[in-house]
């Protein structure tokens, strides 16, 4: 299968598929410094291409296919993962998964937004677009954990709640209100995480908590720059303009006072050494669930109400 | 003058909110293309009186139609946008916020108030679709929560009127964790037993639908008032057929289980009312 490859990781790509080739000379040349240069020089490369990445160019890596997904990050980080499914109404959303998590001997309730790898499991998980019982299937998992006073955490990954007919029938739009609702006073600590796509509502559904973490190449907002585009400039060519005007990324939205932190990513994109991104994830959960799960829950549910409550900028003077 | 067509209190008169109407002497009805004279229409509460067909209207109609004489006071009305993230499209959101402030004499896309209806005092919500779409940005979010807040402190229902295309896009995130703050605020609310009763009218969709719209204690609609997540065009993108016909409609989200009622526009403030008496507030929180 052949490689995916963004634009901007192209240049880079060359010399290193040009360092591979030497190397496999190497055996009957000393090409030792030359293969030392071109080293040095593409990490100069990676680092200034990737030191000004533009929005929709993190747009870009944030939905690139050889991403790490949930289930990737999930075998990479838990000691054990209990996968549970359905939402004891209707049935079983392949675009959320959640179920009964240890890492590093901490026990916890995890749930994902999923995106598949290749057609088929694309096909499967729906692209990472969840139906009504996925979000209710995640309430479910939610109130298991505040029952057992374990700590949720969720990984958000979608390009949004599945616009169909059977959605609108089984009331996508009440199933993500409820679990913001409920979200809203879980007796239990949540941490959410932006490891991909976060799109609007649907990304919103399983993503509100006490606190709020971004890998460093992924995008939260209230629509996707493509979307915002054919909208706002009635065409889909708008893309780059539009992510720049939503400033959709995790440094903006730590700026915006949303976000809490930026998890950071392996130079390149968490795609490149995918084990090193799960290894900063890791580290950056166990922090945030420590620090939380010593707070007495009622502070814990006021702070959770004074960070949403404290969101949106207005005047508040009468004109005179 | 139609009967409920009465001297306000605090409103201020040049609001112009009945841009849906043409401005002649008559206007033709959309669904059944009856000629309707404006006279008519107004004594008929904006709605078709061949077929029923609900005219959009905004907040002041609602405040007329549903609280007593002279009881409305509006409140939090010196709140105003910002264009916090300096959004630019092909117009700049602050050109935007003054050509809708302009164009239909509001503030934004939410006004609040206290008011009584049928001698019984709540705190009111209503939103209009005139003013950019009826979205929800900060000004939005943050009237839903003080008018909340202001049903806790005199411990009265709380109503909220829906009319939203969705979370408003130029202010990016922040609107939509407007879903996030609004949903919050009504958790206080349910903690207080105080009743939440949302009217849902043409349209009501995205964010708005996804947070506050769909947390009602009771849920009424006008008829055949669009009401749902996505808009019909995405989801014919999406899955490349037409929609049925009705789809997404009030009577569409009754039958699905979403919706207590459908109201005609002419039974609104007495169906209001009578849940208002068959739902008291307890005295107490707990
Ligand atoms: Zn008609």
């Amino acid at each position: 299968m052949a490689k995916y490859v963004l634009e901007f990781e192209k240049p880079i790509l060359e010399i290193e598929e040009k360092i591979s080739e030497m190397r496999s000379m190497s055996d009957q040349l000393d090409i030792g410094p030359e293969i030392e240069v071109l080293e040095q020089k593409v990490e100069r490369l990676r680092k200034s291409v990737y030191e000004q990445l533009t929005r929709w160019q993190r747009v870009q890596l944030a939905r690139h296919p050889d991403r790490p997904y949930t289930l990737d990050y999930i075998a990479m980080i838990c000691d054990d993962f209990f996968e549970m499914h359905g939402d004891r109404s209707f049935g079983d959303d392949k675009a959320i998964v959640g179920g009964l998590a240890q890492i590093n001997g901490r026990k916890l309730v995890l749930i994902g937004q999923q995106k598949g790898r290749d057609t088929n499991e694309r096909k499967v998980r729906n692209f990472g677009m969840p139906n009504p019982e996925g979000y209710r299937k995640a309430l479910r998992l939610m109130k298991l954990a505040e029952r057992f006073s374990l700590p949720v955490v969720t990984l958000i990954d979608t390009p949004g709640a599945y616009p169909g007919i059977e959605a609108e029938e089984r009331g996508q739009a009440e199933s993500i209100a409820r679990n913001l609702f409920e979200m809203a006073r879980l007796k239990t600590p949540i941490v959410n995480v932006v490891i991909g796509e976060g799109a609007s509502g649907g990304a919103l559904g399983i993503g509100m908590g006490d606190t709020l973490l971004m890998l460093e190449n992924t995008w939260f907002s209230v629509i996707s720059p493509e979307s915002c585009s054919s909208i706002l400039w009635k065409s889909w060519d708008y893309k780059e303009q539009a992510a720049e005007a939503l400033r959709l990324t995790a440094g903006d939205l730590v700026e915006m006072g949303i976000a809490d932190g930026i998890i950071p990513e392996p130079i390149g994109g968490a795609h490149r050494l995918p084990k090193e991104a799960a290894d900063f994830l890791k580290t950056a959960l166990i922090q945030a669930l420590d620090q939380l799960t010593q707070q007495p829950i009622p502070q814990l549910l006021r702070q959770r109400r004074d960070r949403y409550a404290a969101i949106g900028v207005f005047n508040d003077a009468a004109v005179a | 003058m139609p009967w409920w067509s009465r001297n306000r209190k605090n409103l201020d008169e040049s609001q112009n909110q009945q841009r849906e109407m043409p401005d002649g002497l008559w206007t033709k009805c959309p669904s059944c293309e009856t000629v309707i004279y404006k006279s008519e229409l107004e004594e008929n509460l904006y709605t078709c009186p061949k077929c029923d067909h609900h005219f959009r209207i905004g907040s002041n109609h609602y405040i007329d139609l549903l609280t007593d004489p002279e009881t409305f006071d509006e409140t939090h009305a010196q709140l105003t946008s910002t264009d916090p993230l300096e959004f630019v499209d092909e117009d700049s959101y602050q050109v935007k916020l003054r050509k809708a402030t302009k164009r239909t004499g509001l503030s934004d896309a939410m006004r609040t108030g206290l008011g009584q209806v049928e001698g019984k005092r709540v705190s009111l919500a209503i939103m209009d679709f005139s003013f950019i779409g009826g979205s929800m940005g900060s000004v939005v979010g943050e009237k839903f929560c003080r008018a909340v807040d202001d049903a806790i402190r005199e411990r009265v229902p709380f109503i909220c009127i829906t009319a939203s295309g969705g979370a408003r896009m130029m202010e990016a995130a922040i609107s939509l964790m407007q879903m996030a703050k609004t949903s919050t605020r009504l958790t206080l609310l349910a903690d207080e037993r105080i009743p939440y009763i949302v009217i849902l009218t043409d349209p009501t969709t995205g964010g708005v639908t996804a947070s506050y719209a769909m947390l009602g204690d009771v849920t009424l609609a006008e008829p055949r008032a669009l009401i749902g997540f996505a808009g019909p065009r995405v989801i014919e993108q999406t899955i490349k057929r037409k929609l049925p016909e009705g789809f997404q409609r009030s009577e569409f989200q009754q039958e699905h289980g979403f919706v207590d009622h459908i109201v005609h526009r002419k039974e609104l403030r007495k169906t209001l009312s009578r849940v208002l008496t068959l739902l008291p507030i307890p005295e107490t929180a707990d």
